[in-house]
């Protein structure tokens, strides 16, 4: 059964105005309703269609009176922060995260009508350091629990997720843990990252990174809110690449630095606004970070359409490279022929000085 | 001419001559190099999920790897065919040297020497991954953390994994207690193999001992650093980074008989007296066969 009220929060960035705007699309859906505390911006109001935007802080209890009087039935929470940079610092940032997350549950617990919630969490909260296993399903923990930031706010927002589920085990809960995203038009932390012409990574390390593409991270979110799939589950591209490898291949100058100095450089980079290099942060370009997605192939039964490697090409159009790839291609065949060239010469030279001995010539006959 | 007769040059009993063939050319030994410098560049390789990189091993680490294993300590290795050339398989073999060149240098062999050229895929504690440098470039070369989750999912994958059970208790251990085998873990190895079902093939490296024979352990100056050992070898630190070079002793790695656990069915892995079992009987192999490898080597340098 499809829902017939939705209630969105964050619609605002593009990922949650671009859920909107899809399940606007929908005929079968009533009543999109998109909550964030700032108002979308003109391109994405266009897009949103029917969608009814209200200005609203989750943080307040009105939420609660919106959830009430449309008589919401899925609710997709989606107004999570992932960076200091985008909600102020790092205090209002936590606030929006867990006390914000906190308000939409009792909100959503008091509400009769609620009969799905869809959490958009992150893979962080399985945290990134060397005890890591390689790849993490479901089931697993973190091994070292991720202490602060955006991975520890994720944790705690999934633990409040848990409560309300056993709170209200009428409502069908489903939590996606989603791995990076990237793509042209979405803006997260490694298309940030990425888009520096020069990229500072930690000196001796190598993170393996798995993307998702934005067209499937839609796609994913919009089958969660219409279908009916019930628990946890990771959400990613197949395959993955190293962190160096992705800059390689993004014409990227990388410069590794010694761990603290790149926590300076962050510092500094924060101040002006750029990217987040935060201790968590760090611990992720050291270790990275690879989830198993055979649940999301299997049981939520999506297969994302592009592979990390596919997505990151896809993104790469929207990036100018800094070294292009035919650079390298004409440098490289410039030194070919330079070296051949020398060779050539070395070895008519070697010829004059020390001939070949011949092969070994006519034997005496046997019979003449 | 009627009378003319065909005088041959070269009889047939006489082997023809044969050029000797050409070893790969300088000019395609240096347009394959320029080839991997720009693969390098603009990152058109490989790497899977646990940051193998099979291009720069192939292309770099191995080439550095091969003449220390051909040249410097010219190992032997016996007992190949008892390595399966398809599907999982796990190798357990003793670890010592104080730094684990014998697990770099049964990668080789197992590359090198194996009619299949089968790639190990070593489990590592996670001191190697928390190290800069060291941990990124064993990733590349294949290894990962070593815990039950990884090493199952690379068994299942079809994967040669290559296990040290005695960890940091054998590779640093006093040179007086060489050959002699250390405890074997909590057999975690042993509970991956019966879940996946992969035999065991034991694996016993002589020579290793030799290269870094450790005399003292700085225990204090270890703490500090968060080591678990700081060697004190006879050149180290006494001769400062000479010290470092290690002794040529001559290495002999054998294979053992696969010991197969696909007979107990997954479930035996929840059974810990078979999994004790099975942990002391390939203990015994490899002790076993460490003794009868030294018997046959005449000197530890020839």
């Amino acid at each position: 059964m499809p829902p017939a009220v939705v209630l969105v929060t964050g619609v605002s960035r593009w990922l949650g105005g671009a859920l909107a705007a899809e399940l606007a699309a929908d005929p079968s859906i009533e009543r999109v309703i998109g909550v964030d505390t700032v108002p979308p911006s003109q391109a994405m109001l266009r897009r949103l269609g029917r969608t009814e935007f209200v200005r609203a802080d989750i943080r307040n209890p009105l939420i609660g009176k919106v959830i009430a009087a449309a008589s919401v039935d899925t609710v997709v929470h989606m107004n999570i922060s992932s960076t200091p940079a985008g909600s102020g610092g790092r205090v209002p940032m936590k606030e929006l995260n867990v006390i914000g997350t906190m308000q939409l549950l009792a909100a959503c617990q008091r509400a009769p009508t609620v009969r799905r919630f869809v959490l958009k969490s992150t893979s962080a909260v399985y945290g990134a350091s060397s005890r890591d296993p390689a790849v993490f399903t479901e089931a697993m923990q973190a091994r070292r629990v991720p202490s602060g930031g955006f991975a520890k706010d994720s944790l705690d927002i999934e633990g409040y997720v848990r409560a309300f589920a056993r709170r209200r085990p009428d409502v069908d809960v489903a939590v996606l843990r989603f791995t990076n995203f990237i793509g042209p038009r979405i803006d997260s932390l490694l298309t940030g990252f990425f888009r520096m012409p020069v990229v500072p990574t930690a000196l001796g390390y190598d993170a393996r990174v798995q993307l998702l593409h934005e067209d499937d991270a839609l796609a994913v979110l919009t089958r969660a809110t219409t279908g009916s799939f019930v628990g946890t589950v990771n959400v990613g591209g197949q395959g993955t690449l190293l962190l160096s490898q992705a800059i390689r291949r993004l014409g990227r100058v990388e410069v590794p630095l010694p761990t603290p100095a790149l926590g300076s450089v962050g510092r500094l980079s924060r101040r002006f606004g750029f990217v987040d290099y935060s201790p968590e942060q760090m611990r992720f370009l050291n270790f990275g970070r690879v989830v198993d997605t055979t649940v999301l192939r299997e049981e939520f039964g999506y297969t994302p359409r592009y592979t990390t490697e596919a997505a990151l090409t896809d993104y790469a159009r929207t990036v100018p490279p800094v070294v292009s790839p035919r650079l390298v291609e004409s440098a490289s065949a410039r030194v070919r022929s330079v070296l051949e060239r020398a060779g050539d010469t070395a070895s008519a030279v070697g010829e004059r000085l020390r001939p070949t001995p011949p092969a070994p010539g006519l034997r005496a006959v046997r019979d003449a | 001419m009627p009378e003319a007769r065909v005088i041959q040059l070269r009889p047939d009993d006489d082997e023809p001559y044969v050029p000797p063939a050409p070893a790969p050319g300088w000019e395609d030994r240096l347009a394959g190099g320029l080839e991997f410098l720009r693969r390098r560049l603009t990152g058109e390789y490989e790497t899977d999920e646990f940051g193998f990189d099979p291009d720069l091993t192939d292309h770099l680490l191995l080439p550095i790897l091969r003449p220390l294993f051909q040249k410097w300590f010219r190992v032997e290795t016996q007992g190949l065919e008892n390595v399966p050339s398809t599907g999982g398989a796990l190798v357990v073999a003793n670890h010592s040297g104080t730094i684990p060149v014998d697990a770099m240098m049964t990668t080789v062999a197992l590359h090198d020497d194996h009619p299949a050229r089968r790639r190990l895929r070593l489990l590592g504690a996670d001191l190697v991954f928390d190290m800069p440098v060291i941990g990124s470039l064993s990733r590349k070369m294949g290894s990962t953390l070593a815990c039950n989750e990884d090493a199952e999912r690379l068994l299942t994958e079809g994967e040669l994994v290559g296990v040290f059970p005695e960890g940091f208790k054998g590779i640093g251990k006093p040179f007086r207690e060489r050959y002699t085998l250390q405890r074997f873990g909590r057999g975690g190895f042993v509970t991956a193999a019966l879940r996946t079902g992969v035999p065991i093939v034991p694996c016993a490296i002589v020579g290793a001992e030799e290269i870094y024979p450790l005399i003292g352990n700085a225990k204090t100056a270890a703490r500090l650093l968060g080591l678990p050992y700081l060697p004190i070898t006879p050149t180290f630190p006494l001769l400062g980074p000479l010290g470092l070079v290690p002794l040529p002793s001559k290495w002999l790695i054998a294979f053992g008989e696969p010991i197969e656990t696909a007979s107990y069915g997954p479930g035996a892995a929840e059974d810990p007296m078979l999994v004790f079992n099975l942990t002391d009987q390939v203990r015994e192999t490899i002790q076993h066969s460490l003794y009868q490898l030294l018997l046959q080597r005449r000197s530890v340098f020839s």
